[in-house]
């Protein structure tokens, strides 16, 4: 059985100072540490779980720069067997489904029995990869999967729905599925493991967008600008040293009936 | 007139809230006829609940809608905004819904923007914002082209009532079953089996600031300080620190306490979906400019590890 992993190299923003870059349309990264999409680690391990249990060959594909290369060593390190990287440079600004038909370019002419990615990216909470990449391949897809049962010529999943639902479906295979975090626990690489993946080639391949469907050739939606959101009933803060902090929220907390 | 387009999101025989937010935002857009399409098994049962709020109702029954599947809607749309040629396509950005539009979009060879939190009509098209790096940052999108696929963020537009009557239109999809290569099986609900933080008047919600799980009891020790129930944002309830049912967001809980305390808890949208109806909320994040801020009621910019310990003090000398 063969399954691919699709993984992103984003920035860590959630302690971080985002700002907009001289761009508009970017942020500044260089202060930034990266990472692996979380949820594109909760993929790695369900596929990596798949190799234990059903003798799975795994591959990775990621489309970046060269940097991403970073979290292709780290899967390779885990046990994948082979990576790809797509180049980004000639992309331009591209959404999800623009990343999504660059992956289908490459995807089309190999065999896989299951594609995963995650059910999001962190930096810019698209959600579009997945389903896109699968209906351009014309594969059936399922997102937000935290549960994956794989049988032979089909998997049975559990997507999760708001409020606490589980929607169990049955997917022929080849098919896509977005994976959803939690379902797993994700590993470490060993010493060892990242000792081997330093020697492993990366194929290189160069990103296209592929053939624009025939007929009209639509304007795909194009990013404008970013920017910081203006902070609208904002908290009132209570400041102060780390004590007087303390002693005005005990306060608040007795008038609020806690204490 | 252009008509925009308003999928009916419904679960288990009942209209979802996102669906009344999309028709409102949809009615104050101002750039056509509001038209919601209703795919059920029988749509005339739920169409009188919509009526008030479209210009039109399209009526689509089929065994193959009981259940929200892409499948059978994903054939069904592209159909219909082929022959109804609207100039936009609200869809909830939801469970449901991003598991459709963007296979829908990649089908129609059309425009789509996700996780979208304003929009307006442009000269050409819409102009659309959206929330990146989980609300740091706004993006603003341009989409020229028609139909636009917009993707509706969930308990962002407040649902107003309407009385628009609008007529119901039959609407016959086909053959929409064969070729199916997904199956729907069934919907499983995770039952609470400890505490339901749904009925708590207090609650402490821990975020992944808490780093590790043996900080845990620090703030296990505080909530019982205070008489409060201990509740988390979803990365602490992936890490296994805390048990699902407590998870507060859009994916586990809504909750409306009288106070809740959000300790090293970012803001996500999905999580502030869950508790923003507390009456009164307290933030400690040690990042100024955490989104949490902005729904709180007091905030304190500080190391939560710190700012717990003393207040923790403070209670003990209040009590003594
Ligand atoms: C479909 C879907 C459904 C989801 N459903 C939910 C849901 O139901 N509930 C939910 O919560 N999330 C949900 N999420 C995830 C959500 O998008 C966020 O990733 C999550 O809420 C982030 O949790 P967090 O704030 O704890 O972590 P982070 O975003 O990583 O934030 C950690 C915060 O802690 C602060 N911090 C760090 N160290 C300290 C310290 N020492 N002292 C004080 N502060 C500190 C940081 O400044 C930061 O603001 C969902 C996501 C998806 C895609």
């Amino acid at each position: 059985m063969e399954i691919a992993v699709c993984l992103k190299r984003v920035p860590d923003t959630a302690e971080a100072d985002v700002k907009v870059d001289a761009s508009g349309k970017d942020i500044v990264r260089d202060k930034l540490a990266f990472t692996i999409n979380e949820a594109d680690n909760y993929a790695l391990e369900e596929a990596l779980l798949a190799r234990e249990k059903h003798n799975a060959n795994v591959t990775l594909v990621s489309v970046g720069a060269k940097e991403s290369e970073e979290v292709l060593r780290m899967g390779l390190a885990k046990g994948a067997a082979a990576a790809a990287r797509i180049d980004s440079a000639s992309l331009g600004d591209t959404d999800g489904i623009g990343i999504a038909r660059v992956l289908a370019a490459w995807f089309r002419d190999k065999k896989f029995d299951l594609i995963f990615t995650g059910c999001i990216a962190s930096d810019d909470g698209n959600s579009q990869v997945g389903p896109a990449l699968a209906e351009l391949l014309g594969m059936p897809h399922a997102s937000y999967v935290t549960k994956l049962d794989i049988q032979a010529g089909k998997i049975t999943v559990k997507r999760e729905l708001e409020g606490g639902f589980l929607e169990v479906k049955e997917l022929s295979t080849p098919c896509v599925v977005t994976i959803q975090t939690g379902g797993n626990t994700p590993r470490y690489a060993s010493i060892m493991g990242i000792k081997r993946a330093g020697a492993k080639p990366i194929e290189q391949a160069v990103g296209k967008q592929g053939q624009p469907p025939a007929g009209t050739v639509p304007v795909f939606p194009h990013l404008i600008k970013v920017y910081v959101p203006e902070v609208v009933g904002a908290a009132q803060m209570i400041e102060g040293t780390l004590d007087e902090k303390a002693g005005k929220m005990a306060a608040l907390l007795k008038e609020k009936g806690a204490v | 007139m252009s008509s925009i387009l308003v999928l009916v999101e419904h679960r288990q025989g009942a209209v979802r809230d996102v669906t009344f937010e999309m028709l409102t935002a949809a009615r104050k857009l101002g750039a056509g006829s509001v038209e919601a399409v209703l795919m059920a098994e029988n749509c005339d049962v739920l169409a009188p609940s919509i009526t008030p709020h479209a210009n039109k109702v399209v009526c689509v029954s089929g065994p193959a809608f009981k259940e929200f599947s892409y499948e059978p809607y994903q054939k069904a749309l592209v159909k219909l905004i082929g022959e109804k040629k609207p100039s936009a396509v609200l869809i909830a950005n939801s469970a449901f819904g991003t598991d459709l539009g963007p296979s829908l979009a990649v089908a129609l060879n059309a425009g789509l923007v996700s996780d979208a939190v304003a929009f307006t009509e442009a000269d050409s098209g819409f102009s659309v914002s959206r929330g990146m790096y989980a609300g740091k940052l706004v993006a603003d999108w341009a989409m020229p082209s028609e139909p636009a696929i917009i993707m509706v963020r969930q308990s962002n537009f407040k649902p107003e009532p309407a009385s628009l009557g609008g007529a119901v239109e039959k609407w016959d999809a086909g053959d929409v079953a064969s070729g199916a290569k997904t199956k729907f099986i069934s919907l499983e609900e995770v039952p609470t089996t400890g505490i339901d933080i749904a009925k708590a008047s207090i609650v402490v919600g821990i975020g992944r600031g808490i780093k590790e799980a043996k900080n845990m009891p620090l703030v296990q020790e505080f909530a019982q300080d205070i008489g409060a129930v201990l509740a988390a944002s979803r990365p602490v309830v992936d890490a296994g620190w805390l048990p699902k049912e407590v998870q507060v967001g859009s994916s586990g809980k809504t909750i409306k306490p009288k106070l809740y305390i959000a300790l090293g808890i970012s803001g996500a949208f999905q999580h502030i979906a869950g508790m923003k109806g507390a009456d009164t909320i307290i933030a400690v994040n040690k990042d100024p400019k955490a989104p949490i801020f902005s729904v709180a009621h007091y905030g304190i910019v500080d190391d939560l590890h710190k700012v717990v310990p003393a207040l923790r003090t403070k209670i003990k000398e209040m009590k003594s």
